[in-house]
């Protein structure tokens, strides 16, 4: 690569299950304030300020159509380019990152933002599936993920008390992130029980909605190393596609995250990611994810997600820690989930994660998904130099 | 006293009407009609799809060749609703399952009935119970109970 791009700044608000209190664009503005305060930066058009801004929302969600009409003025979008990229906060990462190794851009402004409290999570989902086939059964994300979560532990063995432990950790971590929604100190015994919403998955092993913005700041080498002493390097990314309809894949497997964290890791440089990760932040909607996003990003072979959360290896002490945040588990909404997850690799590698902080942190992975089952996935890889 | 922050109710309604493509359209015929379940093969895959669609995923062949899959297949995979969503066709509980048919590749997703919900297993065999006044729609399929 000729060029290389930077994450300089990172801001979110606390991730709340009802932000009654402000309006969308409110909420996106309690980010963005953040980071150009910290960088200093304006919405100029001299070359040296903003460039241009990618956003993050979802239409059907928002109840309005381009949904990202509303936060136009806050996002430095008056009379300037702005572009909505509907689909994982991660996307409009990766969009934003290619805007300047383009060279169309020196300096981009992303934010995410989601008031799930706004609607009813279920019908938004329904309108996902296939009008044909799929939608008129009254298939959710959740009970398709329900499919997912049986057929992956069918196949391989896994439990339902491997999965619980996946909530007990991330709820733990959470309980030392100022931004998480909904730390809890909870055991296996708790998880399991928890209200079956539709097997397997409780109501634990979901996570609950929340509302909330997350905003960064993304430039071009030159100016990352002028904006911020720590710029947090994207060394690579990848993003692939899975098949529409559910029944054309195999759900216990994630052929689209192997796929896209091979992009990710040949454009970063990385032959073992077991061992050259410091840490990764996926993006679990339901606890069974986590154990099947760590296979398909190669933390361990396929069908070793229980064993590998059994070892250990994922906690904060362990060798490779995962959602030291807490994950959307502890409550991130759709839409900002994965950036949010590049919000927390980025302070993790400016060593700004206080009281989660992990030691000696080179290299972090950020992890999004949308779509049923983890159709869509995004992988980006960050470094500190 | 505090002051609730003040809610506007809004609810989007708007029609929509599908076409649901170029082969769905006999398939849905055919199952209205005969009861029967089509899918789509592609000879480049050999591979049949059902649902049918017009173009191969895999090869981007167009695809023409409409044939019949049959109203038995195999439980791949299923779930056992217990929570109320309003997208729910049904009080719960109630399961869905993804059903390979027999003469397909890929699988469907539909409701699995006739049976106690404890009782559904993966690998189960299930047979389509049609309804009797039929409008064109996957619906048509009532469920699948076991064999």
């Amino acid at each position: 690569m000729a060029e290389r791009v930077a994450v300089v700044s990172v801001a979110q608000t606390k991730y709340h299950q009802n932000r009654g209190d402000v309006r969308e664009a409110e909420l996106a503005y309690e980010a963005i304030e953040q980071v150009l305060q910290e960088t200093g930066l304006k919405f100029v058009e001299d070359g040296t300020g903003i460039d241009a801004t990618v956003s993050c929302s979802h239409d059907h969600w928002d109840g309005q159509t381009i949904s990202d009409i509303k936060i136009g003025d806050v996002a430095g979008a008056h009379l300037r380019p702005e572009e909505k990229v509907a689909e994982d906060g991660t996307h409009a990462v990766y969009y934003a990152m290619l805007q300047i190794l383009s060279g169309h851009h020196d300096v981009v402004l992303v934010v995410s933002h989601m008031k799930e409290s706004q609607t009813v999570r279920s019908m938004i989902e329904n309108a996902a599936f296939d009008p044909v086939y799929q939608r008129l059964i009254g298939l959710d994300f959740l009970t398709a993920a329900a499919l997912q979560a049986r057929r992956y532990m069918y196949k391989y063995g896994i439990t339902e008390e491997q999965c619980a432990k996946v909530v007990v950790k991330n709820r733990k971590n959470a309980q030392n992130n100022p931004y998480a929604q909904a730390p809890m100190g909870l055991t296996v015994e708790d998880v399991l029980r928890s209200p079956m919403l539709s097997s397997p998955i409780r109501q634990l092993d979901a996570k609950p909605v929340s509302d909330g913005a997350c905003a960064m700041i993304l430039a071009k080498e030159e100016k990352a190393k002028r904006l911020s002493d720590k710029p947090a390097w994207i060394k690579g990314a990848g993003s692939c596609y899975d098949a529409f309809y559910l029944g054309d894949r195999d759900l216990a497997d994630c052929q689209s995250l192997m796929l896209a964290a091979k992009q990710a890791y040949d454009m970063a440089g990385i032959g073992d990611p077991r061992k050259e990760i410091d840490l990764a932040e996926v993006s679990e909607y339901y606890s069974y994810q986590e154990l099947l996003w760590m296979e398909g990003l190669g933390f361990c072979d396929r069908g070793e997600g229980g064993k590998l959360i059994d070892s250990g290896v994922t906690q904060m002490g362990g060798r490779l820690p995962l959602n030291p945040s807490g994950g959307l588990l502890s409550g991130r909404p759709f839409a900002v989930g994965g950036m949010a997850a590049v919000a927390e690799a980025v302070l993790q590698l400016r060593g700004e994660a206080g009281a989660r902080q992990l030691p000696d942190v080179s290299t972090a992975l950020a992890h999004g998904v949308t779509g049923p089952c983890g159709q869509l996935q995004c992988v980006l890889v960050l470094g500190k130099d | 006293m505090r002051q609730e922050p003040f809610v506007v109710p809004g609810k989007l309604v708007v029609p929509y009407r599908y076409f649901v493509g170029r082969l769905a359209s006999k398939a849905l015929i055919a199952l209205r009609d005969d009861k029967k379940v089509m899918g789509v093969r592609c000879p480049t895959c050999n591979l049949t799809y059902m649902p049918p669609r017009s173009t191969c995923g895999r090869c981007f062949s167009k695809l023409e060749e409409l044939v019949e899959v049959g109203d038995k297949g195999t439980v791949l995979t299923y779930t056992v609703v217990y929570h109320k969503e309003p997208v729910h066709p049904m009080e719960p509980p109630f399961v869905y399952g993804l059903i390979k048919l027999d003469g397909a590749d890929t699988a469907l997703p539909h409701f699995i009935g006739e049976v106690e919900p404890e009782k559904v297993s993966i690998g189960m065999k299930v047979q389509a119970v049609f309804k009797d006044k039929r409008e064109g729609n996957i619906l048509d399929i009532k469920y699948f109970k076991p064999q």
